[in-house]
């Protein structure tokens, strides 16, 4: 379980750094949102689901961190339930963070149609001075 | 409940505020009088907090290490004071904006500059790492918020470049706290402390503690992770400008300051590469500047240059250092608000931010170019002035531990600042403006009120430097010090 996370961890980041790479800004938007999914599930794993020695690559089943009736602590063979919490926080942001991006790249998308990073230089111009920025009107 | 009042006054009225109408002057009144209520709430938090000493709160009564926990000490809660004076100057500063047509746009700032004091002020009495996680993430939507709020052009793409780089920014942090917690398998500061004083734990936290690091540098604004600065600060307007550009990267300075010399115990290596970071980041930002001929961005790349001065206070590592960093955030907090907000009063009376276009302003404007001189000279660290007493603490620290080079390079970058500096005086107010005809419009009142206080404060600051300078050693008595406990 826990290699199998840690494997779908890599290829998360993985994609997530080619998108953000790109000049497109959708990709560029989805890959964020996929590297925050990423830290996510490092935040979900920092509770060593599955408890184990060492790397935590026992195949030990994780039991959810449900305190049973009657029980005073949790079993201890229970995964640690505060970074799930942690995680469950930290998703909500995550979402409302994607939700403003993607309105932002419509709007941008408005104003031009071609979506590349490359030509957003409304307020940084190239100069055509050599010594001098150009100048901006207000 | 008082390490609470300060976080919560403005997040109320940040929500109230959202309720009035857009028109009118009622939501910057509403703010101003949020803005007052949370200076009060800090000099109280200030002066209940015995000398040297901390209160703390666990929220909803959860004990270690459940509860979250928020502490002020004499840093956080000076901080906190800064951040409600400053937070009162800059909406003093809204609420004498005209009726223009982007005055409405303007008015819907107010509840979202609320939103970020409030998150400002929670960062610096947060005592757990998750929580100030969540708290980076309110000042990093606020923000967002605010660039965006004009629905110009330039306001979506410059959102959007912040977005992308902070965004990642927020994203290491997350994974750094991620991997800090499964190391120690703490989250609150003092709990930390003691467990990187375990052999074996602290050999874990290093290369984590390093993704901490980097996630700070970039939020920062340190070389070379800064291009987010220049290409987003100039497209907000004076008031958020000050706010924004006066306390968004000190308080990331403050955060690495507090991580690295008191809950961390960083490698020296590390502190090597950043003080050389620190040089780099100084010299690079005051280049910039001294480049540009638009007011607000040579002001926005003096802040990368000053960010330079805090990261090498914080990589001297010395009790010594961290009091000159900490007198020297709160020098620049001041100073770099009061000049933004000059900027704006510039713009209004002569019609142009850029240099090439105004002109004539200390014949039109006696007082506002006595008060840019003020505010300049203390940027530039002329004696007797608020930049003077910080950087001769920073640089005394670096050549009384033999850091030569990094002390120098401070001392040739404060002469690049004063040709920017002397830039905007020979250009913005001596030289006649280039268009004569041009009618100076007329500066409100609330708006002088609000340079007014800064520039007090900065003087008051800069004459009678020896309490804040003992404030400062007080607050930082424990940094760097292995016997100093949270």
């Amino acid at each position: 379980m826990m290699l199998m996370l840690i494997l779908s961890l890599s290829v998360l980041v993985a994609a997530s750094v080619l998108l953000i790479l790109s000049r497109d800004t959708l990709r560029l938007v989805v890959g964020l949102a996929l590297l925050g999914g990423a830290a996510n599930l490092t935040v979900f794993l920092a509770g060593r689901p599955g408890s184990g020695s060492g790397l935590g690559l026992g195949l030990t089943p994780i039991l959810p961190p449900i305190i049973a009736a009657g029980a005073e602590m949790l079993p201890s063979a229970a995964a640690n339930p505060l970074p799930q919490a942690l995680a469950l926080t930290a998703i909500v942001i995550g979402f409302a963070l994607l939700c403003f991006a993607l309105v932002l790249i419509a709007n941008l998308a408005r104003q031009d149609a071609r979506q590349d990073a490359d030509v957003l230089r409304a307020s940084e111009p190239d100069a055509t001075d050599p010594i001098k920025p150009p100048l901006l009107e207000p | 409940m008082l390490l609470l009042l300060p976080i919560l006054i403005p997040l109320a009225a940040a929500l109230l505020a959202a309720l009035l109408p857009a028109r009118g002057r009622g939501r910057p009144a509403l703010g101003v009088a949020a803005a007052l209520a949370q200076v009060i709430a800090a000099v109280m938090l200030l002066s209940a907090l015995p000398e040297g000493g901390q209160r703390s709160l666990m929220l909803g009564n959860w004990p270690q290490p459940y509860g979250i926990e928020l502490v002020a000490d004499t840093l956080s809660a000076a901080m906190v004071l800064v951040s409600a004076l400053l937070g009162l100057a800059v909406l003093l500063y809204s609420l004498g904006q005209d009726d223009s047509e982007n005055a409405a746009q303007d008015a819907t700032a107010t509840p979202l500059m609320l939103g970020l004091l409030a998150s400002v002020a929670a960062v610096f009495l947060a005592a757990d790492l998750f929580n100030l996680y969540v708290w980076f993430e309110l000042m990093l939507i606020t923000t967002l918020g605010l660039l965006v709020c004009r629905g110009s052009s330039r306001g979506n793409e410059a959102a959007f470049k912040y977005l992308a780089l902070n965004l990642v920014g927020t994203l290491l942090l997350l994974v750094a706290v991620a991997l800090i917690y499964a190391a120690s398998g703490q989250l609150n500061f003092a709990a930390l402390q003691v467990a990187g004083q375990w052999p074996e734990v602290a050999a874990d936290l290093r290369p984590y503690l390093g993704l901490l690091l980097l996630a700070l540098l970039l939020k920062v604004g340190a070389l070379p992770l800064f291009a987010w600065l220049p290409a987003s600060y100039p497209v907000l307007p004076p008031a958020v400008l000050a706010l924004v550009g006066g306390l968004l990267t000190k308080v990331t300075a403050y955060v690495l300051l507090r991580l690295t010399g008191q809950v961390f115990a960083a490698p020296d290596l590390w502190l090597e590469a950043l003080g050389w970071l620190a040089l780099l980041t100084m010299v690079v930002g005051v280049l910039g500047a001294a480049y540009h001929w638009d007011v607000r961005r040579i002001l926005a790349l003096h802040i990368v240059s000053q960010v330079g001065y805090l990261l090498l206070g914080i990589a001297l590592a010395s009790p010594a250092a961290a009091a000159g960093t900490a007198y020297f955030t709160v020098h620049n907090i001041l100073v770099k608000a009061n000049l933004f907000l000059i900027a704006g009063l510039m713009f209004a009376s002569a019609g142009h931010y850029d240099l090439r276009r105004i002109g004539g302003l200390y014949a039109a404007r006696p007082l506002l170019a006595v008060l840019f001189l003020i505010s300049a000279f203390s940027l530039v660290g002329v004696p007797p002035s608020t930049g003077f007493w910080g950087k001769f603490m920073l640089l005394r620290e670096a050549f009384e531990q033999e850091r030569y080079v990094w002390g120098g390079g401070a001392l040739v970058v404060g002469l690049l600042t004063l040709y920017s500096m002397s830039k905007i005086w020979l250009e913005g107010f001596w030289k006649a403006h280039p268009e004569p005809t041009a009618s100076a419009g007329a500066i409100p009142l609330p708006a002088y009120a609000a340079v007014l206080l800064l520039t007090g404060l900065i003087l008051v600051m800069g004459l009678y430097p020896e309490p804040f300078i003992h404030l400062a050693q007080v607050a930082t008595a424990g940094f760097w010090n292995p016997g100093g406990t949270l």
